[in-house]
């Protein structure tokens, strides 16, 4: 009896890796297709069509993104520095407003959290943002609509506090016996304990800022200020306008026949690329930060 | 000592206090200054700027100098088919999300918590995490890679079935499922580990106690793991039915490629407020909708949240 049970229970067993093992697959085949396909020669794919083996394997797509790299050079220094210090300069003004939220001292803190709370409930809406950013603030066309758009996760500030409010609060009482002020409480012993919460939302919003591409479909129209998402939305609707731009490299020959199709995937691979090989590494971060979002603010 | 000495006692008293409570919080205050200013621009602001729905909006006179034409904008838009198609379209969308997607996220979850080789977890759970790490525009490349009507890998199959390939662009009846589906898809590995860290958190001696009572696998998951799962199924509950109102534009925008031919299926609330704005150029019409949004959205989150917290006051949100 025991041992029948015992192998009803590992045959369930198998049939649960099995269910997980196709459902890889399902999130794996369309990775796998982009990459294919980008490895594809441009003959191949208009005479068989996109494939999950490529026939044969070519790099002349690859060729071709890193050869003519103006847009795509310029895009992703810009994406890189956008990403870079959009992340820092919100983790600081988050951090920062997420420790006076968390000293119960605070004389303005049940204030300032239904401030910040309300913007969750209800938001402005697209267009009054819109004639706010273009006709008042006049930021059309510049780096800083890139930065600010997201600069503040209203979300992430409530996660924080909450990581923060699990610090002792009987060291950062004993440092303010010591005569230190809340600057320097917050700068030389709330940072460096906050170490995993900072790495956690800093992963967030770098993710974020990475993936973004709204705020230049909104405000950019500028090819110089295109972030690496927006210019790869523009490939995938338009992918001649971009060649075009970019056969006005010098030395490029003009009867050079552009490996269209391939190249289009070739780019997604390579703005996709950075964020999906580095990011598994910190999965535990997320899993951590997700478990905390999801206790209640 | 006189009325007057008392008196000036109190105030300087008074003023002790302020200067008291200026000295413990001025620099928490001075700290939390970047954000108040920041959402008072970006946030509040535009909530202010949402009068703009009830004016004839003119560039050149601003928000502020355009005429007052009360709920014309609304009516213009209520009358127009639009308003059925894109309402529909969103409330549609989103029950598919919240109902399908609770169901499989779950089913899941309490599936992986039977695996207990933990390289597997980690495989499965890394697996199902990658299209979180990708943009909208990423994944319609390749929705693209599928559906693309002179290369896609659907037409291949169709034709090595021996059916005529469609034009998978010219048949909007077929978005819903693809739009589900990618949805589904992208948003699997964020749901899967909420609801899985919740059932590793559950204490085993509640399943050894279960187990020794011979309870069967399919009870215990039913008694156990279900019960300690609801307060966070609520909250997304919560969260999903206050943006009931509101669709994932990247999910809308980019994996349709705002092609006109699938508008019928593919078009929501936040695409049509985008084009309005943007293409059209109608700040009347798009400013309305959106606030019509906002409007909506809020009273069904607090509806949300005080539906929960009548059944379960400790799992509302606030």
């Amino acid at each position: 009896m025991l041992a029948l049970n015992q192998k009803k229970f590992k045959l369930s067993l198998a049939l649960i890796h099995l269910f997980f093992i196709l459902l890889c697959i399902i999130f794996i085949i369309p990775m796998i297709s982009l990459l294919s396909i980008s490895f594809s020669s441009e003959s191949d794919i208009i005479d068989f069509g996109y494939r999950l083996i490529p026939r044969s394997f070519s790099i002349e797509s690859y060729n071709f993104v890193f050869n003519n790299p103006k847009q795509i050079i310029s895009s992703y220094r810009l994406t890189l520095f956008v990403t870079l210090a959009g992340t820092f300069l919100s983790m600081f003004i988050m951090l920062m407003c997420a420790y006076a939220l968390s000293r119960k001292k605070f004389i303005l803190r049940n204030v300032l959290s239904l401030f910040i709370f309300f913007t969750m409930i209800f938001n402005g809406g697209l267009v009054s943002s819109y004639i706010l950013v273009t006709q008042y603030l006049r930021l059309r066309n510049t780096l800083w609509i890139l930065i600010l758009w997201g600069l503040v996760n209203v979300w992430y500030v409530f996660v924080l506090r909450t990581f923060i409010q699990g610090i002792s609060e009987s060291i950062i009482e004993s440092a303010f016996i010591d005569g230190a002020s809340e600057f320097k409480i917050f700068a030389s012993l709330i940072l460096p304990l906050s170490k995993p919460s900072i790495a956690t939302i800093g992963l967030f919003m770098l993710l974020q800022y990475w993936n973004e591409w709204m705020p230049a479909l909104l405000y950019i129209t500028k090819p110089h200020l295109f972030p690496l998402q927006y210019l790869l939305q523009r490939t995938l609707q338009n992918l001649e306008e971009i060649l075009r731009n970019m056969d006005k490299m010098p030395g490029n020959a003009i009867d050079y026949k552009v490996p269209s199709e391939s190249v289009r995937m070739a780019m997604a691979v390579v703005a996709a690329g950075p964020m999906l090989m580095v990011m598994p590494f910190f999965q535990k971060y997320f899993v951590r930060g997700m478990t905390i979002g999801a206790v209640k603010g | 000592m006189s009325r007057i000495a008392v008196k000036k006692d109190k105030i300087k008293k008074g003023y002790k206090l302020l200067g008291k409570i200026v000295k413990n919080n001025y620099q928490l205050a001075l700290m939390s200054l970047p954000l108040i200013i920041y959402l008072f621009i970006f946030r509040y602001l535009p909530m202010v700027g949402t009068v703009v729905a009830f004016k004839d909006y003119r560039y050149d006179r601003g928000i502020l100098g355009s005429d007052w034409i009360g709920f014309k904008n609304f009516e213009f838009f209520f009358k127009s088919a639009d308003a059925v198609r894109i309402t529909f379209n969103t409330l549609s969308y989103n029950i598919a999300f919240i109902v399908l997607g609770t169901i499989i996220n779950v089913a899941i979850a309490l599936l992986l918590n039977e695996v207990y080789n933990k390289y597997a977890i980690k495989l499965y759970q890394t697996v199902m995490f990658i299209p979180h790490f990708m943009s909208w525009v990423v994944v319609a490349f390749i929705v693209y890679a599928f559906v693309s009507p002179a290369y896609g890998m659907m037409g291949q199959i169709q034709t090595m079935m021996g059916k005529e390939s469609v034009n998978l662009f010219t048949k909007p009846e077929l978005w819903r499922g693809i739009l589900i589906g990618t949805g589904i898809w992208k948003w699997m590995g964020f749901s899967v580990l909420i609801n899985y860290a919740v059932l590793i958190s559950i204490d085993p001696s509640y399943y050894e106690a279960a187990k020794i009572d011979g309870a069967s696998k399919f009870r215990i998951v039913r008694n156990i793991s279900i019960p300690f799962l609801i307060p966070v199924i609520l909250i997304q509950f919560i969260l999903a039915v206050g943006r009931i109102f509101y669709a994932d534009f990247g999910l809308f925008y980019q994996v349709p490629q705002n092609a006109p031919m699938l508008y019928k299926t593919t078009d929501v609330i936040d695409t049509y407020v985008f084009r309005a704005l943007m293409e059209y150029g109608d700040i009347g019409i798009s400013s309305a909708v959106g606030l019509f949004q906002s409007f909506v959205g809020m009273l069904l989150v607090i509806a949300a949240n005080r539906t929960v917290k009548s059944i379960r006051e400790e799992d509302a949100l606030f």
